[in-house]
């Protein structure tokens, strides 16, 4: 204790004390963040699979990604993105991108799953990202309620308390959850594909993912209780259709009371 | 009087059961005169005379279904959990209010389709009324004597709008929380007393326990009884000044041409009654209203996109939306002596609104001062034959329509794949053109519109007919209109601007200016109607041609 107590006034103690703090925090960062990124799993492809999906990219997706992934002006690195964004963002025809624009548009998948999971394996194979999301947690079978709760907490003010999707600025937008599979939901709210934030496992834990999912796919089993739902846009488009169809068919009918027979 | 004509007193015995019954009735309480009195109430028919009724009926609807609501509604604001049929929401802690709104839709028989009608009804009767006044409006019937009936008139609309929003409110549904919360941001934002009458509302901070309650109280007793109190007088002033109707032959200021209310326009009322109350119930039936299940239980940290207020608050949350937070360097909020002034807040919420509907219940006031008439008209304007006061109304119109389709500018940003920045700033850039461009082009099109009937009434319908003269000239055969057709597009006063006037005192003051100056803005573009001499020099010019015909067909040009 005493050399601790003769060196402290030592000019490098500083530097060292810096340099000890760094480490720390830094160390204790990269752990933490690693902590909470859903797990990669590599396991379920195959060697064969990441060099067919090297072709693949090669051929579709290096223009503006860059050859080996690195990114260019026109596309972002996929180092580290994982199996799920490539899975979300080819399996629902956003990627390849049919034009530069604020947000890529959901169109036909431009290959099949075959194509897909090589793809998915070999950005996989670049570096850790979080990873296809296991069957168990797609199974539909969580806490709806609960689901729904985690819904309106996290997803609701861009995508609509419905899910019936919502503007977000210059030409961004949230879109509707109708018709888009568990999975493609769950790789979305951990890879944040477009203008979409990252839902990591502390954030919302797989559990409470899958819970969203049985809450989404429950609403949309339900339909709509009280008739035609005119598209879950709430009150415009029930103003829309009191003016146009109300007040269209009484105006019908007054015209109809007041007309003469001559 | 003496003994017998006492005698002869009981002179009619109706002979059946019924009869003697309703003679006991009469004598009692006189109902024949009424009914003698208001079955010959004559009303002109017309499909635009309607809408007034369609409010009323939507009313009673309101009345009826919202009674059966209260059996199952519990305002209160305890929290619980839900433990009802709809699954996606169970054992979820909720309020009682919203709990009882779900059990309502799901658990009593015939509830969501009876929240429904009170829904859809609401929305209707709000509508009915805006298109109620723009018909009065258009047409002049506010003119003198029926300018107290447009105030009041104008009150209900607003009543009805409280009713409205009150009733949003209730369920305590995410959606309707949200909502409460922009009105809560709005009462705080004005100077000083903001803050204490948010207070005082919400019994302490937003959301607090007591609102829902409260505006339930307001929503059922207070505000309904108003509008049922104003729907009396507005009534009882309809008995009073006869009905309006639109110009013709054999009408005048002095009668009304149409049916009595007895038997024929009691039938037709009544039956559109039913009429009303069945495209109500078809859309209950088929068409969801605020699904409240959607949007979850009310709890202020979220806010859903897409929350918006039903139709009729639209245009106060549009301007909201309309108003910059900041322009370039400029800002709208001011701290003074402690107290922050909120002016991105305090302008949208109450400025246009202030605006309209101090303009509204004005204007037949303004109109009488610069037009000096101080006559009373039975006898409707045809909206092109006002052109001053058509665009002015068409001006009032497309402002309120802006600032109503700003509320949904989200769906027009998501709808039509376009920035949600660029449907705002198109949207200011309207709020303030959009009435400039309308009034011009109103006024324009309501001028036009008279100078096509000035030719008709002139020269006569075009008949698509052409004729090749002798010496080689084509011309088209142009038909007389029949007196009554020509009835309608010459008798119309179009008066002329009134110069500013000198007083008793032989004084021409500042506001007998200011009122010349607008009368010279008014009248100064005209279209006179065809006067008789103008009718005879048309069709005298032409007449040869006619007088030998075999065919009574006036040739022009």
């Amino acid at each position: 204790m005493k050399a601790l107590s003769q060196k402290r006034r030592h000019p490098l103690a500083v530097i060292a004390l810096l340099l000890m703090g760094l480490l720390i925090t830094g160390g204790l960062y990269a752990v933490a963040t690693t902590v909470n990124q859903a797990k990669a799993s590599t396991t379920s492809f195959s060697a064969n699979d990441t060099a067919e999906g090297e072709k693949l990219f090669a051929a579709n997706c290096a223009t503006c990604h860059g050859m080996g992934a690195s990114g260019s002006q026109d596309g972002p690195s996929l180092v580290g993105v994982g199996a799920a964004a490539v899975d979300f963002q080819v399996g629902t025809g956003r990627m390849p991108m049919q034009m530069n624009g604020p947000q890529a548009y959901k169109k036909p998948a431009q290959f099949n799953d075959d194509q897909t999971h090589q793809l998915s394996a070999y950005v996989a194979s670049l570096g850790a990202g979080p990873a296809i999301p296991e069957e168990h947690l797609l199974d539909e079978q969580g806490d709806a309620a609960k689901g729904g709760e985690l819904f309106r907490v996290n997803c609701a003010m861009c995508h609509n308390a419905a899910a019936a999707g919502g503007a977000l600025t210059r030409g961004k937008f949230a879109p509707a959850l109708a018709d888009v599979s568990g999975k493609h939901i769950y790789e979305a709210m951990v890879s944040g594909p477009q203008n979409m934030p990252v839902f990591n496992d502390a954030n919302v834990t797989p559990e409470g993912k899958r819970d969203i999912v049985t809450f989404l796919k429950q609403i949309e089993a339900n339909g709509s209780p009280g008739g035609a739902d005119l598209g879950a846009l709430g009150p415009v488009a029930e103003g829309l259709f009191v003016w146009v169809a109300g007040l269209g068919v009484i105006i019908a009918f007054t015209i109809w009371l007041t007309s003469r027979t001559s | 009087m003496s003994a017998a004509s006492r005698a002869e007193a009981p002179a009619f015995v109706a002979k059946t059961k019924a009869g003697r019954i309703t003679d006991f009735v009469d004598a009692r309480v006189g109902g024949s005169g009424m009914l003698r009195e208001f079955g010959r109430k004559v009303f002109p028919d017309h499909w635009s005379f309607m809408f007034g009724e369609v409010a009323l009926y939507s009313f009673v609807i309101l009345l009826l279904s919202g009674t059966f609501l209260t059996f199952f509604f519990d305002p209160s604001m305890a929290e619980t959990r839900y433990d009802g049929s709809y699954l996606p929401l169970k054992n979820v802690e909720m309020s009682v209010a919203y709990s009882s709104s779900l059990d309502i839709s799901f658990d009593v028989r015939g509830g969501l389709f009876m929240r429904q009608v009170h829904h859809w009804a609401a929305l209707l009767f709000v509508a009915s009324i805006g298109v109620h006044m723009l018909r009065v409006f258009f047409t002049g019937a506010f003119r003198k004597p029926r300018e107290m009936n447009w105030v009041v008139g104008s009150v209900l609309l607003i009543l009805a709008m409280a009713a409205g929003f009150t009733g949003y409110s209730l369920p305590d549904d995410l959606l309707s929380g949200n909502g409460l919360r922009i009105i809560d941001g709005v009462i705080k934002a004005i100077p000083v007393v903001g803050t204490y009458i948010s207070f005082f509302l919400f019994g302490g901070e937003f959301p607090g326990t007591a609102v829902i309650g409260r505006l339930y109280m307001l929503h059922i007793l207070l505000v309904p009884a108003l509008i049922l109190l104003m729907i009396v007088l507005h009534l009882f002033m309809v008995v009073v000044h006869k009905h309006t109707q639109y110009p013709g032959p054999g009408r005048n200021d002095g009668n009304v041409v149409g049916y009595p209310l007895g038997p024929v326009y009691a039938a037709k009322a009544g039956g559109f009654f039913f009429i009303v109350f069945g495209v109500i119930a078809l859309m209950a039936a088929f068409f969801t209203i605020n699904p409240i299940w959607n949007y979850g239980p009310y709890d202020p940290s979220p806010v859903s996109a897409g929350t918006q207020p039903d139709w009729y608050i639209g245009f106060v949350d549009g301007a909201l939306r309309l108003m910059p937070g900041v322009i370039g360097d400029f800002h709208f909020e001011y701290v003074i002596f402690g107290y922050t002034l909120t002016l991105n807040v305090l302008l949208p919420a109450l400025v246009p609104a202030g605006i309209l509907f101090t303009v509204m219940f004005m204007y037949p006031w303004i109109e009488s001062w610069i037009t000096k008439d101080t006559r009373e008209h039975h006898v409707l304007d045809r909206p092109r034959n006002a052109p001053t006061r058509t665009a002015i109304g068409v001006a009032g119109f497309v402002w309120y329509c802006v600032m109503w389709a700003a509320a949904g500018s989200d769906l027009i940003a998501t709808h039509f794949h376009v920035s949600l920045n660029d449907v705002t700033y198109w949207l200011r850039a309207l709020f303030f053109i959009g009435p400039v461009i309308a009034f011009v082009v109103a006024k324009r099109v309501a001028l036009a519109l008279q100078r096509k009937d000035r030719e008709i009434a002139l020269h006569g319908r075009e008949t698509g007919r052409i004729v090749r003269l002798p010496h080689g000239e084509f011309i088209e055969v142009h038909a007389p209109l029949d007196e009554y057709k020509r009835y309608k597009l010459v008798g119309f006063e179009s008066p002329s601007p009134l110069p500013a006037v000198p007083n008793d005192h032989g004084i021409v003051t500042r506001k007998e200016k200011q009122r010349a100056f607008l009368s010279k803005w008014f009248f100064e573009d005209r279209v006179a109607p065809a006067t008789p001499a103008e009718l005879e020099a048309g069709h005298g010019h032409h007449a040869p041609a006619v007088e030998a015909g075999e065919e009574s067909k006036s040739l022009s040009h």
